[in-house]
């Protein structure tokens, strides 16, 4: 079938951020809901892509594919899977939502919510290219708007924070252009169409590069770059400075969509093009994995900032996400990007309750606050379902997929995954710990006229409260939604190490 | 030579003589002006070279050709240059109408100077003999320390212009000594004999690296490449602004020109440069050398830019590491690496010559030239933060600017050898990410500084805005749909071969 649902899905938000710039800057109102209504629109576009889309099928679908520079065989190339597929709806749903997270802003709006389009096509790029160079493209589209988003509209250190994430990401990138450029240079035709790179998996496991194995050079190249992304440690330092300086809805975006572009390009071109260093990396990625679950929440405990401890707990979420691939077993893969997506919807509800609080009491230290649940008992509630989702209580969504990445990955990796599970008491333990500070006992005098949520900001949560509860109970039509894709992602890569007799 | 041979050369040599005959024409005309009415010398000059332009484009070079007893090449490689040149002498004396520091003096030679550094640029990039490469090395030379040291009454102008008049000196003189020895080995100074000779002859190891080196030195001095690159920041900051972003760009692309066309003739093992398989005299690894000096620009330029606050020594230092970029291509020195550096040197033409003419009306409408004084401008100005973010972008190498594409032809060329040249684009890509530091302090300073002064918003003149546009717009589109630079750059890889 032939349709551009994928081309204005993506390049409808630089539509928007186009008339954004034509407002004049004092009709706000206009210029907040003409974002909100692109970025709703998209949403719509997103769920009726889902609804043409065929689940029990492997294969790209909704493809948009021709020539773009033919000189270098760089084509204009657009698909989704069954791993892209959840990433377009949560970066759809999570850019509709941040904008009403961001309704306070306070200076520059219109410049705000151009930049903010801006950085939803960079995302929304990056998850419907099928094109390595087109991708590359739209990961490094993406750098600009999030480094004036943080830079100006951020936190006192926002200047640090913002020239720190830059240079992280971007040192990242030029590894990622190195390992693109060997791909094209290795592939016979040179190509940069994943596709047809993944077919020729074969040929990088032969190649020489800097005398060594070009597949495995080439994985670690990719490694670097997509793991700054993630973050993996012990790349992630830029991670809770950026998180704690952006303004609500820039964490929002962070947390939800940005990090899951690095473990989605692991999966979408590190283990499928590179099938057999996939394999060679998978027990590192394992301990790198557990490593970042056990380091991120016990850095999470020891913060005394609300905010950074939620940006530690993605690093600690997404440990998950980088065990249960590395196990290469389909209930681990689905696990991990099942829990990609969970991770989007539980943190972005995270950093937004942190947001709602910051925004009345100015401060996030959490010993700073003390029994404000008999002040705003429904913020206290909300709050406390979101802490019970972010810590994988049985009933939301976070522990089905937490369950399958464990689950998949205990046969493979027994003892990594048994110390694992130490990172869910972990979890338990400091959202537990921090709900207590903030919510029980003596309450606070300062805060006893402390506003309650308001329906704005409630507007934003509830839809993904509901997500998680009802994907916690019924998690079938997201794991039919990725299942297909996955488990013939984990059968390629297994079968292609058995041919290497790995 | 008979004259029906000179005839023939001569109508290949059109444009050239079009250039001479608006230059005598702009001095003429210029006799008949006052001091106040001598900027309709400059337009003159403009308008003569804006024809010479069309000329170039017109001039056929399907088929390369050596005129003048191969004295000079009339060829697809040359001819890129000399419209390059041409468009950036053009929009410099746009800019030079609008500079403060030309304001109030008579300008008509100022203008006769730009045409002659051109007519030398013109000669450069198509010599093929010692004597034609050291004679135009020569006229470019000179013209550049005359319009270095323009502003005759300010000390800045006139240190500018005796530091690159010694540093020049002494390379020229050394690039002599290099040149005579290759005289001595070969016995000839046409650059095709000189490869015959040498790929027949057996000289010694020692004597082939002494006159490399020699060569190097005159050659890497006008590209500003480290080590040869002490002059640099004095004269850039000395010298009238348009002066150096002229500098900074033309006579850079232009000796790039002599490096390439001298390297891969004389100093190949083929003498043709449009072989894919391509290799240096046995004897004579030059690719190395000039790979060592370009990690030595690339690494050197941009730490030194680092540390600086004055906008004009930024870009100077930056400008250095652009020249170990394009060295880079000149490394790989095939068909794709040749085009790789044709189409940087275009690019960043465009985004250096922008980013200098922001600063220039900075400097003309604000009084600054210090980095930290460009604070908030993207709210004092939005059109001129707007555009200088996107050149700083591009001169960083981010996409979707025409910087990032540049670059991304030379890693292109560098990575098809795969192993050979692995380590040099690393280091050549971790360069780029140092240098996002220092041109991020500038857009730091544009845009993340509060803004409390809610002065007038400042907007500059149309027509600068316009200039400004015409530059920025490309970089920001042109190479989105279907390259059109990409193909004539590959297009204009054809070299004259004897």
């Amino acid at each position: 079938m032939e349709n551009h649902l994928l081309s204005i899905v993506t390049f409808l938000p630089v539509f928007g951020a186009l008339v954004i710039a034509l407002i004049p800057k004092e009709k706000l109102d206009i210029i907040r809901w003409g974002t909100a209504a692109i970025t709703g629109l998209q949403l719509i576009l997103a769920i009726w892509i889902l609804k043409i889309f065929d689940f029990s099928s492997a294969e790209v679908q909704l493809v948009e594919h021709f020539a773009w520079i033919p000189d270098f065989n760089i084509e204009y190339f657009l698909g989704i899977d069954g791993l892209s597929a959840p990433m377009v709806l949560l970066t759809a749903l999570l850019s509709f939502l941040a904008v009403f997270t961001s309704w306070n802003i306070e200076k520059a709006q219109k410049g705000y919510f151009a930049l903010f389009l801006l950085l939803d096509a960079g995302m929304m790029g990056v998850f419907t290219s099928l094109d390595f160079f087109l991708f590359y493209i739209f990961w490094e589209v993406m750098l600009l708007p999030m480094y004036f988003l943080i830079g100006i509209w951020g936190g006192p250190q926002r200047e640090y924070a913002a020239i720190k994430f830059f240079l992280y990401t971007l040192f990242g990138s030029v590894l990622l252009l190195l390992g693109m450029l060997a791909l094209y240079f290795i592939s016979e035709p040179h190509t940069f169409n994943m596709l047809i790179l993944a077919e020729q998996s074969s040929q990088f496991g032969k190649a020489l590069l800097l005398g060594m194995n070009a597949g495995k050079v080439i994985f670690v190249l990719l490694f670097v770059g997509f793991a700054i992304k993630v973050p993996i440690f012990p790349f992630h330092t830029w991670l809770p400075l950026a998180h704690v300086e952006a303004p609500t809805a820039i964490s929002v975006i962070l947390a939800g969509v940005l990090l899951k572009m690095g473990t989605y390009g692991f999966l979408r071109i590190s283990f499928p093009v590179l099938k057999d260093a996939a394999l060679w990396f998978a027990l590192p990625l394992a301990i790198l994995g557990l490593i970042n679950v056990i380091y991120g929440a016990m850095a999470a405990l020891a913060q005394r900032d609300l905010k950074k401890m939620v940006a530690y707990s993605s690093v600690s979420h997404m440990g998950f996400v980088l065990l249960g691939m590395a196990a290469l077993t389909p209930a681990g893969m689905n696990g991990a990007v099942f829990q990609m997506f969970n991770h989007g919807t539980i943190s972005a509800m995270l950093f937004m309750l942190v947001g709602v609080v910051y925004d009345r009491a100015h401060h996030r230290d959490i010993d700073g606050f003390g029994g404000i649940a008999k002040v705003v008992p429904i913020y206290a509630g909300v709050t406390a379902l979101a802490f019970f989702a972010g810590l994988g209580l049985p009933g939301f969504s976070g522990f089905i997929s937490e369950a399958l990445c464990f689950i998949g990955a205990f046969p493979v990796f027994t003892w990594i995954t048994i110390f694992a599970t130490i990172g869910i008491v972990l979890n338990a333990g400091y959202f537990l710990w921090a709900y207590q500070r903030v919510f029980m006992g003596e309450l606070n005098s300062k805060y006893e006229q402390l506003e309650e949520i308001n329906n704005r900001e409630l507007f934003a949560l509830i839809p993904l409260a509901i997500i998680t509860f009802f994907l916690g109970v019924y998690p079938t039509p997201m794991l039919n939604l990725m299942s297909a894709t996955l488990n013939n992602l984990v059968e390629v890569v297994k079968s292609a190490g058995m041919v290497a007799g790995l | 030579m008979n004259l029906n041979q000179i005839m023939t050369d001569l109508s290949y040599f059109i444009p050239e003589l079009i250039l001479t005959g608006v230059l005598l024409l702009v001095i003429l005309f210029d006799l008949f002006q006052k001091a106040e009415t001598s900027i309709r010398s400059g337009y003159l000059a403009m308008g003569g070279l804006a024809l010479v332009t069309l000329s170039l484009l017109g001039q056929d070079v399907s088929i390369s050709r050596g005129i003048f007893t191969n004295m000079l090449a009339v060829d697809g490689f040359g001819n890129f240059l000399k419209v390059l040149v041409s468009v950036g002498a053009i929009l410099v004396m746009w800019i030079s109408f609008n500079s403060n520091e030309l304001k109030n003096r008579r300008v008509g030679e100022y203008y006769v100077l730009i045409l002659t550094l051109v007519l030398g640029m013109y000669f450069l990039v198509s010599a093929t003999h010692l004597l034609s490469i050291y004679i135009s090395l020569e006229m470019v030379s000179i013209m550049s320390y005359l319009l270095s040291g323009y502003l005759k009454e300010e000390m800045r102008s006139n240190e500018a212009s005796i530091k690159y008049v010694v540093f020049g000196a002494f390379s020229s003189g050394i690039l002599l000594y290099g040149f005579s020895l290759l005289y001595g080995l070969t016995g000839s100074a046409d650059i095709y004999e000189i490869q015959a000779a040498l790929a027949a002859g057996t000289a010694s190891p020692a004597l082939m690296m002494l006159i490399l080196i020699m060569v190097l030195v005159g050659f890497g001095y006008k590209i500003a490449a480290v080590p040869f690159h002490f002059w640099t920041p004095d004269v850039y900051e000395g010298a009238p602004a348009p002066i150096t972003a002229f500098l900074s760009v033309a006579p850079k692309a232009a000796g790039f020109a002599i490096i390439i066309r001298f390297f891969n003739v004389a100093l190949s093992s083929a003498g043709n440069p449009n072989l894919e398989a391509w290799s240096t005299l046995e004897n004579m690894n030059w690719q190395a050398v000039i790979g060592v000096l370009s990690i030595l620009s690339m690494t050197v330029g941009n730490v030194i830019a680092l540390q600086q606050s004055n906008v004009k020594r930024m870009l100077a230092y930056s400008s250095i590491a652009h020249a170990g970029y394009m060295l880079l291509g000149v490394v790989v020195a095939d068909q794709t690496g040749i085009a790789a550096v044709l189409y940087y040197a275009a690019v960043y033409m465009l985004m250096n010559l922008g980013a200098f003419f922001v600063a220039i009306h900075v400097k003309n409408a604000f009084d600054t030239e210090d980095i930290e004084d460009y604070k908030a401008l993207g709210y004092r100005a939005p059109v001129l933060g707007v555009i200088m973010a996107i050149f700083m972008f591009s001169l960083t190498g981010l996409p979707p600017t025409g910087g990032f594409v540049a670059k991304f032809y030379i890693f292109r060329s560098l990575i098809e050898y795969g192993d050979m040249y692995f380590w040099l684009a690393l280091i050549g890509l971790i360069n780029g990410v140092i240098s996002l530091y220092y041109y991020m302090r500038v857009v730091k300073a544009m845009y993340f500084t509060k803004i409390e002064l809610q002065e007038n918003v400042h907007h500059a003149p149309v027509n600068i805005t316009i200039l400004l546009s015409a530059l920025a717009l490309p970089l920001l589109f042109a190479w989105m749909f279907g390259d059109p630079l990409s193909a004539y750059a590959q297009n204009a890889v054809q070299f004259f071969i004897k």
